[in-house]
Parts: structure tokens; C-alpha cells; sequence
């Protein structure tokens, strides 16, 4: 019986064992050969790494200017999170605590948000924005984060499950007004569930790739993926610096989750059990 | 007191509520009545009724574009489900170290941005220069080099190969989610019942899965009939070979921002729009129909 139990087991390391190196076997690539000039690329597969990383790096800055694009992706995810969790929060906490007119409407408004396919109103936003003076700038990619659905929902079942209404009537007989109430009490009490929405709010902003495309046309705003999308219909044959840009466009992003994937894949379960 | 704070309620819901009008239903409203039109010169669309639609329904390349959406969506969900399925089975049943480690790695390939990848692996299956012809070439695999990109049905196969390497993890995350929600005392009695374990999997974890694999299945469904930045990376636009990775949304591109014909590319994501409302509604009375009668 436990012999059977270990083949068992054995065998369930193997798959997994498996996946990881496919999850893996990429990102190994990609980093190995922007460590080689183009030449060495060429003259077959190197699985080691090689010495070219630098000559690669100034070959695609001299070319390509990756640190504005890094800034302009930077500018763009940040200004979009802070807007998602702040009036995310405003929103949920309106639905939440107040019974108004129109809360019904608003709520499937909210669903109708959800559902609807992103792609449905690009043609007309893209109208909307050429009418308004909106092309070519920030403003229709980072506004419509107040809007954003998940967020709110998310927020929202937060709320319901640590609101405690005594802290807001302590704070109305000591005369606080609404706004006061959700600044000092609403926001920090919604901050655990706000933080878990900023992480998937700034992947994702950081990693949008139609609408900026769509809607930007000047290389010097071009966010990280715009840039990629770039050397990759134009000029770079120079292959050792293709890799090193698709590495560190990607590297970041690697880094940052090393340290905090845990935080994230929990989230991720809490929010799937409530959702 | 109460009925005197309800106006905060509509004051708090009010950034929401112009951003939403401006930003997603007007231009929604907007595609709508664009796709009624015929555009004459960059201002003027004169009003043209369902004649758009009719075209649409007759585009060749249009049916293509659904054809080719839905083949790499398929050739890419159910291996990811039947995978995830595993996985999420596998790392609840079984005392799994470093289980945590395992779903982190997995799902890492998730968060890495599409457009990137979409250009990794155009180089990685480059016919001259590409790292996977000199591997199987040197390794003896291969005896020349093979131009993988050439083939309509190899593109589409790695296109879904590539949406199933970044889905699989994040799959299996909800579904392990599901499990682990499944109340203890359900898996207890069943054991007491003596059900075997592949016996407990098909009629306790299954069916009460079902939520979850529903959510799965729908917002897969909608993300994959979207699908765009890989075979956008992957085919630099063009969408070849033999059209092959032409999906929906990169058909809409095409048309409405290169051929700048925004009627049709508004008649388009209408087209898309319907599909994925038809077959979200589809799958959920197929899974939830039964119970109700």
C-alpha cells in the first residue's frame, strides 16, 4: 500500500516538476540569449550565458529610449491604480451605506460594467477622444480607472463583511461630517481589501496594450508594451538587442513578484471563495 | 436622520457615474449608432440602416476571423481546464511540499505582459534564427530547419499553446479555491459512505465545482474571443499564415484603424459582442438549466 502511495507521489512530482520547467524554460531562453551578440545568436541555441548583455543594452538604448518608456508605463499604472482604489472605495462605500434613489440603477449599471466585452466601445471612444482633443494623451487611458467595476465589487464585499456601523455614529455625534467619515475611517478600514485590488490594478494597467495603442502616437509617450510592439514591426535585426529588450521589459515584473507572490496568489484564493 | 444622509450616497457614486457615462456607455452607444452609417469623407456618415450588418454576415474573412478565434480558443481551454483540474485536484488531495511554491511559479506566466511574450516567441520559432531550430537541429532532431511559422495550423497551435501557458496557473489558483471551499463535513460523510477517492472526485468535487468551472469557462470565453496581443506580437499585424491568426478583434484593428473604416470595424465589435452574450448565456443554461425544471 505505501509503496503504491510513493509511485503515486513520485509520479505527481514528475508532472509537476514538468510544468515548472515549461513555466520556466522562456524565461530561462530569453534570458540566456540576450547575454549574446547577434552573431553568436546565429551561429546556433546557447544555453549558457555569455558575456554580451551590456554591448546588447547600448546597442537598443542608442536606438530605443526604454527608460522614458519605463517612466511612461510607470506614470500611467500609478495615476490608474490611485484612482481605482480611492473612488473604488467611494462608490462601494456609497452603495454601501446609503439607501438613495437611484442605487438600484447604479448597481446594474456596475453589472452591465462587468459583462460587457472591453472591445465593444473602442471605435466609438477612439471618436470620442479625436472629438474632445483626447488623442495622444493620457487622459482616456488613465480616467476611466474611476470607473473600474472589479474594484468597486470588490470593495464592496470588503465592506460587508468587516463594517462595523458604531465607528461611523461615533464619529457623526462627534460631529464629523460624510467626507471627513469616509477620509479618516472608510479608507483606512478598506485598506487590506483595496491593497490586494492595487497589485491586479497595476498588472494590468502595466501591462495594457490596445487601448494605448489605439489611442498614442507619439513614441516619446509610448508605454513598455507600445515600445516592444515597435522594435518588433521595425528595424531590430540586431537580435541580441531584441532579446535584451524583451528581457527587461519583463524582468521587472519578475523581481517584484519573487518577493510578494505569496501575498498575491492568497488574495487571489480569498477573492475567488467570495466572488 | 437616515433619509437626510441618502443624497452622500448619489454624491459618493458620482465620479463613478460621469466616468462610466463618458467613458464606457456613451462610446459603447456611439459604436452603435457608427455602425448604421457609411462614412464618406473623415466627418460626415451618412445613415445607412442595417446595410453594414448585411456585409458583415457575407465577409468571408470576417467568418474566418470567428472560425480561427473560436479554434484557438478551444485548442487552448480544454487542456487548460483538464490541467487545472489536475493541478488543483492533485495539490489539495495529496500533502504536497512546497505546494504554495508549485502555484506561484505556475502562475507567474499570468502577470508577464502579452505583448512581450507574443515577441518572445516569434524570435524563439524564427525560421533562420530562432533558438528552437538550432536546438532540435543540434540535438539531431531536426535534419534542416523548419519554418514553423509557415503553417496555418502551426500557428494557431502555438498561439493556443501560448494563452494556455499563461492560464493554466491562474485556472487552477480559482479552482483550488473552489475546493478548499467545499465544507468538510460533505467530504467526511462521503468517506464514511466508503467512496474511493476517484469516486469522491466525480460525484462530490465535480458537481460542486460547478460555480467556479462556470466562472472559469465564461471569463475565458470572454478574454478568449478578445484574444489580440499574442497573434497581433506573434504576426507583427498581418495575421498570417493564410490568414491563420486573423482573429476577431485583430480583424476590427485592421479595419477600423488601418483601412480607417469605422462603420465596419464598429459593425465588427458588435458581431463580437453577440457572439460572446449568445454563448455565455448558452454555456450557463447547459450547466444551470437542469437544476430548474
Amino acid at each position: 500500500m505505501s509503496g503504491k502511495k510513493r509511485v503515486t507521489k513520485l509520479l505527481i512530482y514528475a508532472i509537476l516538476i514538468f510544468l515548472l520547467a515549461i513555466c520556466i524554460f522562456p524565461f530561462y531562453v530569453m534570458i540566456t540569449n540576450s547575454t549574446h551578440s547577434t552573431s553568436e545568436l546565429y551561429t546556433g541555441l546557447k544555453l549558457l550565458p555569455g558575456k554580451e548583455f551590456l554591448n546588447n543594452f547600448r546597442n537598443l538604448t542608442e536606438r530605443v529610449n526604454m527608460g522614458r518608456g519605463f517612466l511612461n508605463s510607470f506614470i500611467i499604472a500609478i495615476s490608474s491604480t490611485l484612482l481605482s482604489a480611492y473612488f473604488g472605495t467611494m462608490t462601494a462605500y456609497g452603495l454601501y451605506e446609503y439607501r438613495f434613489r437611484f442605487r438600484k440603477v447604479i448597481y446594474s449599471l456596475l453589472m452591465v460594467s462587468m459583462m460587457v466585452p472591453g472591445q465593444l466601445g473602442i471605435i466609438g471612444l477612439f471618436r470620442l477622444c479625436r472629438n474632445m482633443g483626447f488623442l495622444d494623451t493620457y487622459w482616456p487611458i488613465i480616467l476611466p480607472s474611476i470607473a473600474n467595476a472589479g474594484t468597486i465589487f470588490f470593495v464592496y464585499q470588503f465592506l460587508e463583511t468587516t463594517m462595523d456601523e458604531n465607528l461611523l455614529d461615533a464619529a457623526r455625534i462627534d460631529g464629523s461630517g460624510e467626507f471627513a467619515i469616509f477620509h479618516k475611517i472608510i479608507l483606512p478600514l478598506a485598506k487590506p481589501g483595496v491593497s490586494t485590488m492595487v497589485i491586479f490594478n497595476f498588472v494590468s494597467s502595466w501591462n495594457n496594450f490596445f487601448n494605448p495603442m489605439i489611442l498614442l502616437f507619439s513614441e516619446e509617450k509610448f508605454t513598455v508594451p507600445l515600445l516592444m510592439n515597435n522594435l518588433n514591426s521595425g528595424m531590430l535585426q540586431d537580435l541580441g538587442a531584441k532579446y535584451t529588450a524583451i528581457a527587461i521589459s519583463v524582468l521587472p515584473i519578475i523581481v517584484v513578484y519573487c518577493f510578494i507572490s505569496r501575498y498575491i496568489t492568497e488574495g487571489m484564493m480569498a477573492g475567488a471563495v467570495k466572488g | 436622520m437616515k433619509e437626510k444622509r441618502a443624497k452622500w450616497g448619489i454624491i459618493f457614486c458620482m465620479p463613478f457615474l460621469l466616468t462610466f457615462l463618458i467613458f464606457q456607455l456613451y462610446p459603447i452607444a456611439y459604436s452603435f449608432y457608427l455602425s448604421l452609417t457609411f462614412q464618406e469623407n473623415s466627418k460626415t456618415f451618412i445613415f445607412v440602416g442595417m446595410e453594414n450588418y448585411k456585409d458583415l454576415l457575407s465577409d468571408k474573412i470576417f467568418w474566418k476571423s470567428v472560425a480561427n478565434t473560436w479554434k484557438i480558443w478551444l485548442m487552448c481551454f480544454i487542456p487548460q481546464l483538464v490541467s487545472a483540474l489536475l493541478l488543483a485536484v492533485l495539490l489539495t488531495q495529496y500533502r504536497i511540499k512546497r505546494a504554495g511554491f508549485f502555484r506561484a511559479v505556475f502562475y507567474l506566466p499570468n502577470l508577464v505582459t502579452a505583448a512581450s511574450i507574443g515577441i518572445l516567441f516569434s524570435a524563439l520559432f524564427d525560421w533562420q534564427t530562432g533558438s528552437i531550430n538550432s536546438l532540435l537541429v543540434s540535438m539531431g532532431i531536426l535534419k534542416e530547419k523548419v519554418n514553423w511559422m509557415g503553417s496555418p495550423a502551426f500557428a494557431q497551435g502555438i498561439t493556443a499553446f501560448i494563452q494556455w501557458w499563461m492560464w493554466f496557473g491562474y485556472s487552477s489558483i480559482l479552482l483550488t479555491a473552489g475546493i478548499t471551499a467545499i465544507p468538510t463535513e460533505v467530504v467526511e460523510a462521503s468517506i464514511m459512505d466508503g467512496a474511493g477517492s476517484f469516486q469522491r472526485l466525480i460525484r462530490i468535487t465535480l458537481p460542486l465545482l460547478k460555480p467556479t468551472m462556470l466562472y472559469v469557462l465564461v471569463t475565458s470565453l470572454i478574454g478568449g474571443m478578445q484574444i489580440f496581443d499574442i497573434p497581433m506580437t506573434l504576426t507583427k499585424g498581418d495575421g498570417e499564415p493564410q490568414k491563420s491568426l486573423m482573429t476577431m478583434v485583430l480583424y476590427l484593428y485592421n479595419m477600423a484603424f488601418k483601412n480607417n473604416d469605422s462603420p465596419y470595424g464598429a459593425t465588427i465589435s458588435y458581431g463580437l459582442f453577440v457572439i460572446i452574450l449568445l454563448f455565455s448565456l448558452l454555456f450557463f443554461k447547459v450547466l444551470y438549466g437542469k437544476k430548474e425544471d
